[in-house]
């Protein structure tokens, strides 16, 4: 049995973004030395339509790249079948830029961790900040979100649901809760 | 591109023959994500940290073997290279069994192995509990160089399915061919084998390829035309006349290319003899993908390299 509950419809959402995007502007006095990289695959898709807002705003382009953090993970030589690899893009110079890094679920931390240290792989930011279109709790490591969409508070018998349209067809946020086994 | 979602199962990579269509397209989809870690400028990922790869390279080799090293280091996995048989405990008789046992009793993941016989790898994989990649076995496969001309194909073509790809010179004593064409007839390539008579295996044909003694007719059509290295060292007994008259027949000079497609691909698994099977012109000219290859290489033993080690035992 599994109970399923809507948390954000798709106007929500348009509004959880341009929300995040104005925070991001104040925090940092417009959009200079701003560069946004999207976790894949949620974040990326969220980070792209964050750029597409910031820019409206600012009229200028911002810089977005793409993040696999997949051979960062600390899990890899456990889960036995390989997660799939995309690809990292990040076609430009983040030496002394403020990176966002955005991601559609913030959960134990752990891809963020993966996600920083592999940032630093590639250059000395000036700053990171995380953007989280949902955080759901139950965090591992010591991280918190600059930026958070939603908070929705689960169990851990629950899972968040970020559906895009890019991917799903559909924009919507579900809480999906799984029956007693 | 075709996206895959087969997973890896297998302990070894000893040859492609044994492999389907949708493993082979698995780890040409796994290795395009890898390529851009070569172009950082830390080029470097924790992703094999703490596995232990140990080369044994039993015959000589210098761009599989450099190849194979830098995928490891820069998937963060601890290596060692021992090559040749003179250093080894093979030169004081001990069998390849015996060594291959002790090194596995030292907790090594994976072993990367060339060896002069056939077989030499399916052998170990038999018995031991590493991973066994097959860096090249006598004249019997080189999967991974295969591999990465599938990936440069793949790449510059866009597609595999109804290219021709050609293959000239010696297919006799060529474990590059062999790989080849068990990997591009199962992504539904034409392959075509062309060389003199006698560097041509008897009945090569039932393993689906179409075969031509006409350097020219090879060359007519063809998407990919690999060229293959009169192999010297292999030759006990003489197979043609001169290198001056192999050269004649089936070089690839300039001239000969104006048969070709305009955008045919020239590919080449090294080491070129510059002059017998190529023409330096057409080796270093706009049609040649050699250097290609070899920066592909790497991406793709880095693919390997991972789905191996992440494979369900």
């Amino acid at each position: 049995m599994e109970n399923i509950r809507k948390v954000l419809d798709s106007d929500e959402m348009e509004r959880v973004i341009t929300r995040i995007a104005h925070e991001i502007l104040e925090r940092n006095h417009g959009s200079g030395d701003v560069v946004l990289i999207g976790i894949r695959t949620g974040g990326a898709h969220i980070a792209e339509r964050i750029r597409k807002k910031i820019e409206s705003i600012e009229k200028k382009s911002v810089p977005l790249g793409l993040l696999d953090i997949t051979l960062y993970r600390d899990d890899l030589t456990e889960i036995g079948a390989q997660p799939e690899i995309k690809g990292t893009e990040i076609p430009f110079d983040m030496n002394g830029k403020i990176v966002i890094l955005v991601d559609d679920v913030l959960f134990t931390g752990r891809t963020v961790r993966c996600a920083i240290d592999q940032l630093i792989d590639f250059g000395r930011p000036r700053a990171i900040q995380l953007a989280a279109f949902v955080d759901r709790g139950h965090r591992e490591l010591p991280i918190k979100a600059d930026y958070v969409g939603k908070n929705i508070p689960t169990s851990l018998d629950e899972e968040v649901k970020v559906y895009l349209m890019e991917e799903a067809g559909k924009d919507e946020v579900c809480l999906v809760a799984k029956g007693n086994k | 591109m075709t996206t895959t979602k087969t997973k890896w199962t297998k302990k070894d990579l000893l040859g492609l023959k044994d492999l389907s269509r949708e493993e082979i397209l698995l780890i040409l989809d796994t290795a395009k994500g890898f390529c851009e870690i070569s172009k950082r400028p830390i080029k470097k990922v924790p992703a094999l940290r703490g596995r232990t790869v140990v080369n044994l390279f039993l015959e000589p080799s210098t761009r599989t073997r450099v190849s194979f090293e830098l995928a490891e280091k820069r998937l963060s996995a601890d290596n060692l290279t021992f090559s040749g048989t003179s250093s080894s405990s093979l030169a004081k008789g001990e069998t390849l069994k015996d060594m291959a046992r002790n090194i596995e009793a030292m907790n090594v993941d994976l072993i990367v192995m060339r060896h002069t016989s056939s077989g030499a790898p399916h052998r170990l994989a038999r018995y031991l509990r590493p991973g066994i990649v097959n860096a090249g076995d006598g004249i019997n496969e080189h999967p991974t160089q295969a591999l990465l001309d599938m990936f440069t194909i793949r790449e510059k073509k866009k597609k595999i399915e109804g290219l021709k790809v050609s293959f000239i010179g010696d297919i006799l004593h060529s474990r590059v061919a062999r790989s080849n064409i068990w990997g591009l007839t199962k992504l539904g390539a034409e392959v075509t084998v062309c060389g003199p008579k006698t560097l041509l295996p008897v009945d090569i044909e039932s393993l689906g390829v179409r075969v031509t003694y006409d350097v020219d007719r090879a060359i007519e059509g063809a998407d990919a035309i690999t060229l293959l290295r009169i192999q010297l060292e292999r030759q006990k007994e003489s197979f043609f006349p001169s290198l001056r008259e192999y050269m004649q027949t089936f070089g690839i000079t300039r001239e000969r290319l104006e048969r070709a497609k305009r955008d045919v691909i020239i590919m080449h698994p090294g080491p070129i003899n510059r002059g017998v099977e190529l023409a330096d012109d057409v080796a270093d000219g706009e049609y040649s993908v050699i250097l290609d290859q070899v920066t592909n290489g790497v991406a793709v033993r880095m693919a390997v390299l991972y789905l191996l080690s992440g494979a369900r035992s």
